[in-house]
């Protein structure tokens, strides 16, 4: 997939296919599909005819009726351009996820011994095959590892170059068709029959084959069709009026106004918008599985994210050591980083470094201490060295302290209620309270003091939970942490509510909640435990990395397993309504300056007072437009350039702004309410200009 | 303009808003089954009827359920209404002897008092029994307003419910309507008319020797309890031909002004009901500031261009604004006011003739209608009027600020918008095509009394009179011919009953869905945001399909009027 995040809109190898595409969506069973459109050719078609005949009877202002009839079918076909253009992104995308697709042989396995396998085109694989991927073989299909352990290379859907290890087991286990075992070797049971692959559906979704009209865009589309009823009763009642009047309006004029009148801008782009929504969504590496799911992710309100890596960095790092009375923090910092050594934990690293940097301890080498490691068991729950007959403990304070108190009787100090216990404990106690994890610390069964290991906060993640705030999204953090310490990050990141010791059950039981008090709920996650709620969630991310029940599950996969992305992702859904409504607006208000561009060129001819030229009506050409006709001309000429003008902002979607709904409506009113009143009448004013001058009308 | 004109309009609508919280919440208790002082006297009568009708205030009926029903009620009365008309001949309360009422007439007449239109095609004083118009035309002033609250009631329930299956129930809500809120305004209503000097008897007319020394039948009857009704209900049609020009209708200003407030007052107050239902009443005060915003500006222009008068007239030598058609004892002023309320609200009672305005305030007028009436609007029909206008506003505006759109924690999807979209389609389609067939039939445009755009503007304003269930008459065009009298009649029907249908689908669509609670990402609809985005779709959606048609109609007239040409 490509990450040419800057490729422009409008590039040469997307523009030209689409114009063949915009002739090739005039057949009728494609144009059907846009009412506005649709009516839009028939209406053409009509005149046409009608023009047909002028020419073989000889009547009428054929040169001006021409005219009008060319720019009827460009505004048809600029129509289909705007949607060629915005599907020609996606096949663009397609054509590169299709070169992956390419035919594998499949080592297909009979039994246990992997050497006895026979080779099969990967397409006949069959759902519950086991089949065998070898350093250097291409991934036959869709599936989940059964045995092993390899590195990948996901590149051809991820666009990520460093491999990553897909594993037996545990949430790393599933693998994806038409991706690359680098090194050793793995068992996939196939999970996905040919031609229904992650990377078929990849490439049926950016091509926008399967495109359905979404609920909103179905609501939307009802609109466009009711205004164009409406405006059909409009314009269909004239020509008695101006019967009645003693004028007669010719059908060319008529079609003319009628075109004009219907939101032909907003129909024309309405299509494009939608696939440029999902393809902002592509370039961003992620996946939606319908349309439904992007516009779902608009109009979230309350996003579960997962504390770790979410919300803090992955790991807890040490921040401070803090001694018990009589201890000095060199002493305690001296001990922690000796147990530290040969800890290859973030944690125990990050203890050691803290050393290093506040009391410029050097770390030591193992050997020359004659130091051995005591690693951690989830017995001892504690870690340490023992050094020439001394040990060094650290662990949790419970364990620390069940630890001093069984070893060293004799070791004074550390019994159960005396000072030193209790200062630890409150040392401990004042730690967890602030969110951060307390490790405490022994020698010889003398207690030193404790550890601050802390969850690093995300820098800037506050700052995106007040936008959140304001977009009107609630967000909850999901953490296995007790309540304590999930309090006090929940406090630190900002977020509005926390869900401590969660279960797989407590999620899906939240995410329920929330949906009966009818709020939408996004949620990612990536484990096959994660399922549940990723299914039940109006919006689930599956990470990429995930297991292939949490991918199923979920309607969005993130192809860079970024837990952040959801905040993106809603506002792209965002962006996507707001871009549909906007052009609405302003396709709606240009109507008022077509009125007054094409009324009076329809109508001056009425009531002319004896010694007058122009009828009374004459004074609302208030635009002061040449003549009838290069009114007339102007407003159509307009009103199917303006869809070119708009088609770059219908792809790249009105940007969303966290700033309240209030100040986001206000704003856009004015520069697509107003806006759309405004621009038609410069527009049209130098159109008639130009026109007159090129002697057209 | 003068002050004093100002000053009327001013002292109307401080009256107007005065009155929008008290009969607000009483309305509130009288639909929620709370106890009212009046319950004392209501109460066992409303328990019984609701015996005899076999239902009870605890039962709910399902949208479609509360639909039948009041087709079924409007049918019943307009075949009673029919049959009336056809025989009043021979029934009692006819001093007058009033012959049996052409069948195409009374078609029009039943079609129009049971759509609370009151188009009249006939002069009352000279066609209706006492009969008829007490137990026929009286009745259904007062049922045709009791229905357009009810389905008011009905689509304020579908906002205010969540996951609900039912929206009320029919007959209730005509009881309590007609029991507790129209009849007790009423009888004080009546009782001020009459201090005010209108009549109220059953006697024959009178006939009088006027100083000339000839003979004049003075028509009488029961004058102000039909008033108070026609224009407490939005209803509007006269009890004698000149309506509330007539002095036994409207004698002074005083009784102007109570019933032009008596029009908008529960049109005005359901906004606040609805604000009391959905538990935020500054939510009925926007969509009465969206209403007021309007109003205002109809009456501006129309005081303006009336007071502002006639150039023609004016090179004559006669200063002053445009007193033709108006009474002198209402003055430029409270007739352009009453216009524009009247108009605005379905009333369609005038106490000025709208024909003879200039062209630009005759085209207030029909603006107000062209829109739908959901200026205030008819007794409940301009309340779910102006909602279907809400719905189209907070979809597009809801789009813009990127939530699939929702009102009242009721979100906005395709139903919703297919059914607001049919109950704003019916209005052009019943005014325009019946205005372009009939300036093309040379039989129908035989019966306009002008020529060129103003004999236009007489056949537009009947059918969008008609279709936006008004009633008022330009005047000029002789509306009682088999043509009219159908066209019009259906007119009236697909206006009303386009409309209420949607609204109440719209009203079970709604009323299952969930509330979804308001977030800072929900745009504030009760702010003068929300205010001026409703009056620029309600202008934009529902006022430009009639631009081409005001253009050859009043708007050329009024520029043809500068160029000093007349028709």
């Amino acid at each position: 997939m490509s990450h040419s995040k800057s490729a422009s809109i409008m590039d040469a190898g997307i523009l030209w296919p689409a114009m063949g595409g915009a002739f090739r969506k005039l057949d009728p069973r494609t144009l059907v599909r846009n009412p506005v459109m649709f009516v839009v050719a028939i209406v053409s078609a009509l005149t046409t005819v009608l023009f047909i005949r002028d020419l073989i009877t000889g009547g009428g202002d054929l040169r001006f009726t021409l005219q009008i009839i060319i720019w009827l079918w460009f505004t048809v076909l600029f129509a289909n351009f705007a949607e060629a253009v915005a599907e020609g992104r996606g096949k663009a995308q397609a054509d590169s996820l299709r070169k992956a697709r390419t035919e594998t042989q499949a080592k297909l396995l009979a039994g246990d011994d992997r050497t006895k396998f026979k080779l099969v085109p990967g397409t006949s694989l069959k759902v519950g095959d086991i089949v065998l991927v070898e350093a250097g073989d291409i991934i036959p299909s869709d599936g989940e590892v059964v045995e092993g352990v390899a590195s990948v290379n996901e590149a051809a859907i991820t666009g990520e170059s460093a491999p990553v290890i897909r594993e037996s087991g545990g949430d790393r286990s599933a693998v994806t068709g038409g991706t690359q075992v680098l090194s050793d070797w793995i068992r996939v049971r196939i999970t996905a029959a040919s031609g229904q692959t992650f990377l078929d559906r990849m490439i049926s979704l950016v091509e926008g084959a399967e495109r359905q009209k979404t609920p909103n865009e179905i609501a939307l589309n009802i609109l466009l069709v009711g205004m164009t009823l409406i405006f059909v009763l409009a314009t269909a009642t004239i020509p008695s009026f101006a019967s009645y009047s003693g004028g007669y309006i010719s059908v060319t004029v008529l079609v003319a106004l009628f075109v004009t009148l219907i939101p032909t801008t907003i129909g024309a782009l309405l299509s494009a918008i939608g696939i440029a929504g999902m393809d902002r969504l592509v370039r961003f590496n992620v996946l939606a599985m319908s349309g439904r799911a992007v516009e779902a992710a608009g109009d979230v309100d309350t996003l579960l994210l997962d504390k770790t890596g979410t919300i803090t960095l992955g790991n807890r790092q040490a921040t401070e050591f803090r001694p018990v009375k009589g201890v000095s923090e060199q002493e305690l910092a001296d001990a922690a980083q000796l147990a530290s050594l040969a800890d290859e934990t973030p944690e125990g690293r990050s203890i050691v470094v803290l050393a290093k940097e506040k009391y410029a301890i050097r770390a030591r080498d193992m050997a020359t201490l004659h130091a051995s490691f005591v690693p951690f068991t989830a017995q001892t729950r504690m870690s340490g060295v023992d050094i020439d007959g001394s040990s060094i403990r650290k662990g949790a304070v419970d364990s620390v302290l069940a630890h001093v108190n069984q070893s060293t009787v004799a070791g004074g100090g550390a019994r159960p209620g005396s000072d030193t216990v209790r200062d630890l404990q409150a040392i401990a106690d004042s730690i967890a309270k602030s969110g951060g994890t307390p490790l405490a610390v022994e020698r010889d069964g003398r207690l030193l003091g404790v550890v601050h290991l802390k969850d690093i906060v995300k820098g800037g993640i506050r700052e995106r939970f007040a936008e959140l705030r304001k977009m009107g999204i609630r967000t909850v953090m999901i953490t296995g942490d007790n309540p304590m310490t999930a309090a006090a990050i929940a406090a630190e990141a900002g977020v509005d509510d926390f869900l401590a010791q969660a279960t797989p059950e407590d999620k899906l039981k939240l995410i329920r909640d929330e949906q009966a008090k009818g709020k939408l709920v996004a949620m990612c996650g990536d484990g096959t435990n994660d399922a549940p709620a990723l299914a039940q969630a109006d919006v689930g991310v599956a990470m990429n990395t995930g297991t292939v029940a949490a991918r199923e599950a979920g309607n969005m996969v993130d192809l860079d397993s970024d837990p952040t992305k959801l905040i993106e992702i809603v506002e792209i859904g965002k962006a996507l309504l707001m871009t549909r409504g906007s052009l609405t607006t302003f396709s709606i208000a240009n109507d008022v300056a077509k009125y007054f561009a094409i009324i009076p060129a329809m109508f001056a001819v009425f009531y002319v007072a004896p010694g007058q030229t122009t009828g009374p009506l004459q004074a609302l050409n208030i635009m002061h437009l040449a003549t009838p006709q290069s009114a007339i001309l102007s407003a159509i000429i307009f009103n199917a350039l303006i869809i070119i003008a708009l088609i770059p902002l219908s792809l790249r979607g009105v940007k969303y702004r966290a700033i309240g709904a209030g100040a986001l409506l206000s704003r856009n009113l004015l520069v697509y309410g107003l806006g759309g009143i405004v621009v038609p009448f410069v527009g049209i004013k130098l159109i008639d200009m130009a026109v007159t001058a090129l002697g057209l009308a | 303009m003068t002050m004093n004109g100002w000053i009327q309009i001013l002292v109307f609508c401080g009256i107007v808003i005065l009155l929008v919280k008290p009969l607000g919440g009483y309305m509130h208790r009288v639909f929620s089954g709370d106890r009212t002082p009046l319950s004392l006297i209501f109460g066992p009568l409303e328990r019984g009827l609701y015996r005899i009708c076999g239902t009870s205030d605890r039962e709910e009926q399902h949208w479609t359920s509360y639909a039948v029903a009041m087709l079924l009620f409007n049918l019943a009365g307009f075949l009673v209404l029919y049959v009336l008309q056809r025989l009043q001949g021979g029934l009692p309360y006819n001093p007058a002897s009033m012959s049996a009422v052409d069948a195409a007439l009374a078609f029009n007449t039943a079609a129009s008092f049971m759509t609370n239109t009151n188009w009249q095609n006939y002069a009352g004083e000279g066609t209706m029994s006492y009969l008829v118009q007490m137990a026929g035309l009286t009745v259904q002033n007062f049922v045709s307003a009791a229905t357009g609250i009810a389905i008011a009631m009905a689509l304020i329930r579908g906002f205010a419910r969540a996951s609900g299956k039912s929206i009320g129930n029919f007959w209730v809500d005509m009881t309590r309507a007609t029991l507790y809120v129209l009849l007790p305004l009423c009888v004080v209503l009546t009782l001020v008319y009459v201090w005010l000097g209108m009549p109220q008897t059953l006697g024959p007319y009178v006939d009088a020797t006027t100083l000339e020394g000839a003979k004049q039948t003075i028509a009488l009857g029961p004058v102000a309890s039909q008033v108070a009704i026609k224009m407490l209900g939005t209803n509007g049609g006269g009890f004698f031909n000149a309506n509330a020009a007539h002095p036994f209708e409207n004698p002074d200003a005083i009784s102007n002004l109570i019933q032009m407030v008596s029009i908008f007052a529960i049109g005005a107050a359901l906004t606040n009901v609805f604000g009391r239902m959905v538990g935020n009443q500054r939510q009925g005060w926007a969509i009465l500031a969206s209403m007021g915003v309007l109003f205002i500006a109809g009456v501006a222009v129309c005081y303006w261009a009336e007071a502002a008068g006639n150039p023609l007239v004016h090179a004559l030598g006669i200063d002053g604004g445009n007193m033709e058609g108006k009474e002198t004892r209402f003055g430029i002023a409270a007739s352009a006011l009453f216009a524009v309320i009247t108009t605005a609200a379905s009333c369609g009672a005038v106490n000025a003739m709208h024909d003879s305005f200039t062209a630009l305030g005759g085209m207030i007028p029909l603006i107000n209608m062209q829109l739908g009436e959901v200026i205030v609007g008819g007794v409940g029909a301009g309340f779910y009027g102006i909602l279907m206008f809400i719905l189209i506003a907070v979809f597009v505006a809801g789009l813009m600020v990127g939530r699939t759109p929702e009102y009242l924690g009721k979100k906005i999807e395709a139903k919703e918008v297919k059914m607001a979209m049919l109950a704003i389609l019916c209005l052009p389609l019943a005014m325009l095509v019946f205005t372009a067939i009939s300036v093309v039939l040379p039989s129908a445009v035989a019966s306009i009394g002008n020529s060129g755009p103003h004999g236009f503007s007489e056949i537009l304003y009947a059918y969008t009179s008609a279709a936006a269930n008004n009633g008022s008459a330009f005047g000029g065009l002789s509306g009682n011919t088999p043509w009219y009298n159908i066209t019009i009649g259906i007119g009236m029907l697909m206006g009303r009953f386009l409309v209420i249908i949607p609204a109440l689908a719209i009203a079970g669509a709604l009323a299952a869905k969930k509330t979804v609670p308001a977030s800072a990402g929900t745009f504030p609809t009760d702010g003068p945001l929300f205010v001026g985005l409703l009056v620029g779709v309600i202008i934009i959606v529902g006022g430009l399909t009639f631009f081409p048609a005001l253009a050859v109609g009043p708007i050329v007239e009024h520029l043809a009027m500068i160029h000093g040409q007349t028709f």
